[in-house]
């Protein structure tokens, strides 16, 4: 991983870096994916991936419509409302 | 103090003590060692109240299962209508508008809740090093990390601050604080015990186990939160035997295998290895089959669990935006500003190093030679457990190579290392079997040390009779 790419998944992560944390987080990174790279050591030709843990399988529930909380409670934690709705910066011009 | 909840509730049935007078013990407790850090906030008055509404039930003979039982909470489990922010800026003054299953089912049963316990931030660590809220410190050293992620968890049963806590364990953050500690921590099955309420980490990894004082109260805590949950689709459906009435359906029948791999492990201190050694060959002294079992895969289990956790972190935090709830960046100059900034604020150093990671794991260059490697690799490792399954009743094994280290150890200079803490628990957190960390005994300087025990999936029933079994014969005589 170079710097280019460290920035790429910055912000595909959403999060902003100062240079001084990029200086730190790319060799951490490297050092990571380079014991990660172990793996290969592995032959995993045609071994499926392992994706569900649980043995339940298309566990449905009736679709109907209920209220689970009201308004008041999810509104309740937000940084900023207008008692309907969530507020965020403007979006379109 | 009292060591098991069974011996409470029979002081409490002879009227020697009350609830009142155990939660005031306990909170006393809390603020004599309030330098361990190990709370987050105490429920003072709240407790005082549920404990004097259960002393009523008690004279009229109504009482719930965990009567006398004040319960410590990781600060990653939501309790209706009480704050909780994982350990973490980014959830400053969240306030749960649910309880966990797990902690609804308890307090059905009147277990009394102490409070909110620090722990590494989102659970990621082995330390309980927390930067927004300072280190957990061991009991037994106040100059040594608690373990992690649910350190002041352990940390406080240790020290009676509560007689038992819920931590979670995504891959080892239960049995390894309790192993440094000096007590019990149960992970059980994946899917046995339901997370709703839990927040996500690992979602395919993490469960919510019990810490305790003893074999009995982790048996007694789980058939109380086990068992299918409509609110986790992903909970099992398997009935839920009465862990603690069967404690005593050992059977020297039973073949263990001790795993080879780790006791020859080049990370592993003497004195843990010759603790465990200890136990196994008490256990052949006890006409058990005791055998050398052989995992070659030892070694892979560590970044197998790293890539899979991570890229689960990187998706399960991406809800953190500064939007629904918790902190929001003052002034951003735009939305994807707002996101960035609140992030940056709000996450410590560790997590934004996991959320990266998990993001390149999962881009669309690195997918496959990472992320589908690992899910490949990962259902290896949990076939080849689960052989060796079939093979022996157990596995045993240390649950730490080394007892409790020193603070301020790891830094972004010595991750790789610091995820190696986690070597030993790992295999039971990819495989998703069941497994308990049990004390049997202390180094030379005093640290606990503690022996891990893993058994097929949902057979936790005879794994807490062995662990049980080693408890009353071996760690109480030793």
């Amino acid at each position: 991983m170079n710097l280019e790419h460290l920035r790429k998944i910055a912000h595909l992560s959403r999060l902003e870096l100062s240079e001084e944390e990029e200086q730190k987080l790319l060799p951490s990174l490297n050092n990571i994916l380079l014991w990660m790279d172990k793996l290969n050591e592995i032959d995993t030709t045609g071994v499926e991936p392992l994706i569900m843990m649980t043995e339940e399988i298309n566990i449905k529930r009736e679709d109907e419509v209920k209220q689970d909380f009201t308004r008041e409670q999810v509104l309740k934690n937000a940084p900023q409302t207008d008692g309907e709705f969530f507020i965020v910066p403007k979006v379109i011009e | 103090m009292f060591e098991s909840l069974s011996k409470i509730q029979s002081a409490l049935k002879e009227k020697s003590i009350s609830c009142c007078e155990l939660v005031e013990y306990h909170l006393q407790r809390a603020g004599e060692h309030q330098n361990i850090n190990a709370f987050l906030e105490v429920y003072a008055e709240e407790a005082i109240a549920s404990a004097k509404r259960i002393d009523k039930k008690i004279s009229k003979n109504e009482v719930g299962k965990l009567a006398g039982l004040g319960l410590g909470v990781k600060d990653n489990i939501c309790y209706k209508d009480h704050r909780m922010q994982a350990g973490s800026k980014i959830l400053d003054g969240f306030i749960s508008q649910i309880s966990a299953t797990t902690i609804a089912r308890v307090l059905e049963e009147d277990a009394i809740i102490i409070g909110r316990q620090n722990c590494d931030e989102f659970a990621m660590g082995s330390s309980s090093e927390n930067p927004h809220f300072g280190h957990v410190k061991n009991f037994h050293d106040l100059e040594r990390v608690a373990g992690g992620s649910s350190g002041g968890s352990a940390s406080a049963v240790a020290a009676d601050m509560c007689l038992a806590s819920f931590g979670s364990d995504t891959g080892g953050s239960v049995r390894q604080p309790a192993a440094f500690c000096g007590v019990v921590g149960l992970k059980p099955t994946y899917s046995r015990v339901s997370r709703y309420g839990l927040v996500a980490y690992g979602s395919s990894f993490d469960t919510i186990g019990p810490i305790t004082k003893c074999v009995e109260d982790a048996a007694l805590l789980l058939e109380v939160m086990a068992g299918q949950d409509k609110n986790d689709a992903t909970s099992s459906s398997r009935s839920v035997p009465s862990f603690s009435k069967s404690l005593n359906n050992f059977n020297t029948n039973w073949k263990i295998g001790f795993v080879s791999d780790t006791l020859n492990h080049s990370l592993i201190s003497p004195e843990v290895k010759n603790a465990v050694f200890g136990v196994l060959k008490w256990l052949e002294g006890n006409s058990f089959a005791v055998s050398e079992a052989f995992f070659p895969l030892l070694e892979y289990i560590p970044p197998t669990y790293y890539i899979l956790s991570a890229a689960e972190a990187s998706t399960n935090l991406a809800r953190y935006d500064g939007i629904r709830y918790g902190l929001r960046t003052e002034n951003p100059e735009n939305l994807e500003a707002l996101y960035k900034k609140t992030r940056a604020e709000g996450f410590g150093d560790k997590v934004k190093r996991r959320i990266m990671l998990g993001n390149f794991v999962l881009s669309s260059s690195y997918y496959d030679t990472y992320f589908t490697k690992a899910q490949k690799v990962r259902r290896l490792i949990k076939g080849e457990t689960e052989k060796l399954l079939s093979q022996y009743d157990f596995l045993v094994l240390p649950t730490t190579p080394t007892t409790a280290f020193k603070a301020d150890k790891f830094d972004e200079n010595n991750v790789v290392e610091a995820y190696l803490a986690d070597l030993f628990t790992v295999q039971a957190s990819v495989s998703g079997v069941p497994a308990i960390s049990i004390p049997v005994g202390k180094d030379s300087n005093g640290l606990p040390i503690g022996l891990q025990i893993m058994s097929k999936h949902f057979e936790e029933e005879k794994l807490l009779s062995f662990a049980y079994f080693i408890e009353q014969n071996f760690t109480k005589k030793a």
